[in-house]
C-alpha cells in the first residue's frame, strides 16, 4: 500500500479521494444550506417552512434538485452560446476549487499551500467573471444590468477584504492557512482585531451577492438580474454555486478569526473538523440572520460603504495594526 | 518528464490564446482569449516555482485588471466594419513598426551574455529554506526599498491625476451630500398609528423640501399624458 501511494498513480488515485472525501459532504451541506435558510427564514418570519417532503422536510432538497433536473434547458436565440453555457460552470467550479487548500483539521487540508490565502484570494476574485459572462452571453438588458452591478460591488468590495487579509498576515508572518490557524491556538483574531472581522463579514456578504447587498439579482427592478435567462441545470448551478460560496466565505472567515479547527479555550482538541463545521454553521446562521433582518441598500450606499467608509478604515486599522506589533515587538520571527 | 510537458503544455496554450486575442473577431471574446493567456502565465510562474508572481498575476491581472477591460470592452460599441476599412491602408505603417521592434528585440538578446553561475541561480532562485514570498519581500523592501515606494508614489499621482481629469470643469453635474441627505431632520419617523387611518387623518404630514438654493423649481405644465380624453 505505502509502496503504490509513492507512484504518481498512487498520488493521482490518493488526491482524488482526498477531493472526494471533501467534496461529497460539502455538496450535501450546500443542499442543506437551502433548506436550512428556508427553514430559519421561515421561523424568523413565524411560518413553517418546507415540511411536507420527509420528516421536518428533510427530504425538500433532492426535489428541488429532481425538479430542476427535469426541466427544460432554454438557450435565448440571441445568446452567445457557448459562453452562455460556460458561465454557470465557471462559477460552480470556482467555488469547488477554492476547497482544495482549506485545512478542515491540523495537515487535512488536500494542498497545504505557502501561498494558500492568495490561492483562496484569487479564486474569490475570478467569480465575478462567472456572473459577467453570463450577463453579458444572455443578450438581455436585465441580465447586463445585473452582471454590472454586480462586477462594481464585488471589485470594490475585494480591495477593502484585502487590507483585512494582510491584517491578520501581519499577526502570523505566514501566508499558509495552516499557519494562520495555529497562530490563533491561544487567542482567536476575532479578539483582537474585532473591527476587521466586522468588515470581513460584510464584505462576505457583498462578495457573495447576498442581502442587504442582492443588487445583481434585486427582483424588484432586474427581475432576476444576471441569470434571468437561465433555467433547469444550468440555473441550478448557478444557485450551488452561490450556497458553495457562501460556505467558502463562511470557512475563510472560520480561518482567519475565528480559530479554525481549535475549539473555545482549548476544549475538545480531538474534535477538530466538528468545531471547524460547527463555527462555519455559525456564520451561515448569521448570514441567514441578516436576510431575514436587513432590507436591501440602495446602489450609492453600497458603494458608498465600500470605498468611503470601509477601505479607510481598514487602511488606518492596517497601518494601527503594524504600528503596535513594532511597538510592543509582537511581530512573528 | 512532467514537469517538460506541463510546459509545453500552458506555453502553447498561452501563445495560441494570444494569437486568439489579436485575431479575433468580437472584442469580448479578445478580452476572455487574454484572461486565458494570464492564466497560462501564472501556470508558467508556478512551474518556475514563483508561486507568489503566481499567485499576484491572477489576483490583480485576472480579478481586476481584466475585469474593467471586460467592462469598457462590453460597453463600447464597436463598428467592426469600420474597424477593417482602413487595414490595407494602415497595414505597410504596422508593418514596419514591428520589423522595428524585431529589429531591436534581435540586438538586445544578440549581444546577450549568461553570468557564470547562471545555471546554478535558475535552478535554485532562492536560498535554502526561505519561501518564495519571503525572498521575493527582501528583495524588494531592503535593497529596492526607494525603487518600489517611488513606483508605487508614480501610480498614485497616475491614479489622482485620472480622477482629477474626470472631475474638471464640470459645474452642472448634480452631486448628492450624504452628509446633508442624513442630517435631514424629520425625513424619518415612526409612529404608532391606528388601523385604517389615513396619514391625513391622523395629522402626519410630509417633511417639508426646501429648494436647493439660488435656482427655483420649475413649473412642469402637464399636457394631457394620461389625462381624460
Amino acid at each position: 500500500m505505502e509502496g503504490f501511494l509513492a507512484t504518481p498513480v498512487g498520488q493521482l488515485a490518493l488526491t482524488v479521494a482526498q477531493a472526494m472525501a471533501l467534496l461529497v459532504p460539502l455538496l450535501i451541506g450546500v443542499a442543506y444550506l437551502t433548506w436550512a435558510e428556508r427553514k430559519v427564514l421561515a421561523a424568523m418570519q413565524m411560518r413553517k417552512g418546507p415540511n411536507v417532503v420527509g420528516p421536518f422536510g428533510l427530504l425538500q432538497p433532492f426535489a428541488d434538485a429532481l425538479k430542476m433536473l427535469m426541466k427544460e434547458t432554454i438557450i435565448p436565440a440571441g445568446a452567445s452560446r457557448v459562453l452562455f453555457i460556460l458561465a454557470p460552470m465557471i462559477t460552480f467550479m470556482l467555488a469547488m476549487l477554492a476547497w482544495a487548500v482549506i485545512p478542515v483539521n491540523d495537515g487535512w487540508a488536500i494542498a497545504d499551500i505557502n501561498v494558500g490565502i492568495l490561492y483562496l484570494f484569487a479564486i474569490s476574485s475570478l467569480g465575478v467573471y462567472g456572473i459577467i459572462i453570463a450577463g453579458w452571453a444572455s443578450n438581455s438588458k436585465y441580465a447586463f444590468l445585473g452582471a454590472l452591478r454586480s462586477a462594481a460591488q464585488m471589485v470594490s468590495y475585494e480591495v477593502s477584504m484585502g487590507f483585512v487579509i494582510v491584517t491578520v498576515l501581519m499577526c502570523v508572518g505566514s501566508l499558509n492557512l495552516s499557519e494562520i490557524v495555529r497562530a490563533q491556538e491561544n487567542l482567536w483574531f476575532i479578539v483582537p482585531l474585532f473591527p476587521m472581522f466586522v468588515i470581513m463579514f460584510i464584505s462576505a456578504l457583498a462578495e457573495t451577492n447576498r442581502a442587504p447587498f442582492d443588487l445583481p439579482e434585486g427582483e424588484s427592478e432586474l427581475v432576476a438580474g444576471f441569470f434571468v435567462e437561465y433555467s433547469s441545470m444550468s440555473f441550478a448551478l448557478f444557485f450551488l454555486g452561490e450556497y458553495a460560496n457562501m460556505i467558502l466565505m463562511s470557512a475563510l472567515i472560520t480561518i482567519l478569526f475565528l480559530g479554525g479547527w481549535y475549539g473555545p479555550f482549548g476544549l475538545f482538541p480531538a474534535l477538530g473538523p466538528l468545531w471547524f463545521a460547527f463555527k462555519i454553521c455559525l456564520c451561515l446562521f448569521v448570514f441567514i440572520w441578516v436576510r431575514a433582518t436587513f432590507p436591501r441598500y440602495r446602489y450609492d450606499q453600497l458603494m458608498r460603504l465600500g470605498w468611503k467608509v470601509f477601505l479607510p478604515f481598514s487602511l488606518v486599522w492596517l497601518v494601527i495594526t503594524a504600528a503596535a506589533l513594532k511597538l510592543f515587538g509582537w511581530l512573528p520571527a | 518528464m512532467i514537469a517538460a510537458a506541463a510546459f509545453y503544455l500552458f506555453a502553447a496554450v498561452l501563445i495560441a490564446s494570444a494569437v486568439m486575442v489579436v485575431t479575433s473577431r468580437n472584442p469580448v471574446h479578445s478580452v476572455l482569449f487574454l484572461i486565458l493567456g494570464f492564466f497560462n502565465a501564472a501556470a508558467l510562474f508556478l512551474i518556475a516555482g514563483a508561486e507568489f508572481l503566481a499567485m499576484i498575476l491572477v489576483i490583480v491581472y485576472v480579478g481586476a485588471v481584466a475585469v474593467l477591460f471586460l467592462f469598457v470592452v462590453m460597453m463600447l460599441d464597436v463598428d467592426f466594419a469600420q474597424l477593417r476599412e482602413g487595414f490595407q491602408r494602415y497595414a505597410p505603417v504596422g508593418g514596419v513598426i514591428g520589423a522595428i521592434l524585431l529589429l531591436e528585440l534581435v540586438l538586445i538578446f544578440g549581444t546577450w551574455q549568461f553570468a557564470a553561475d547562471a545555471e546554478g541561480l535558475r535552478l535554485a532562485p532562492m536560498p535554502e529554506g526561505v519561501e518564495n514570498t519571503r525572498a521575493l519581500a527582501r528583495v524588494l523592501y531592503t535593497d529596492h526599498v526607494w525603487l518600489f515606494q517611488i513606483a508605487g508614489l508614480i501610480l498614485l499621482v497616475a491614479m489622482i491625476g485620472a480622477i482629477v481629469l474626470t472631475l474638471r470643469g464640470k459645474t452642472t453635474t448634480k452631486r448628492q451630500d450624504i452628509g446633508r441627505q442624513i442630517a435631514r431632520s424629520g425625513s424619518v419617523q415612526l409612529r404608532q398609528v391606528p388601523l385604517g387611518a389615513g396619514l391625513g387623518q391622523i395629522g402626519i404630514e410630509r417633511p417639508p423640501v426646501e429648494p436647493p438654493a439660488g435656482e427655483k423649481p420649475k413649473q412642469v405644465e402637464h399636457h394631457g399624458h394620461g389625462g381624460h380624453h
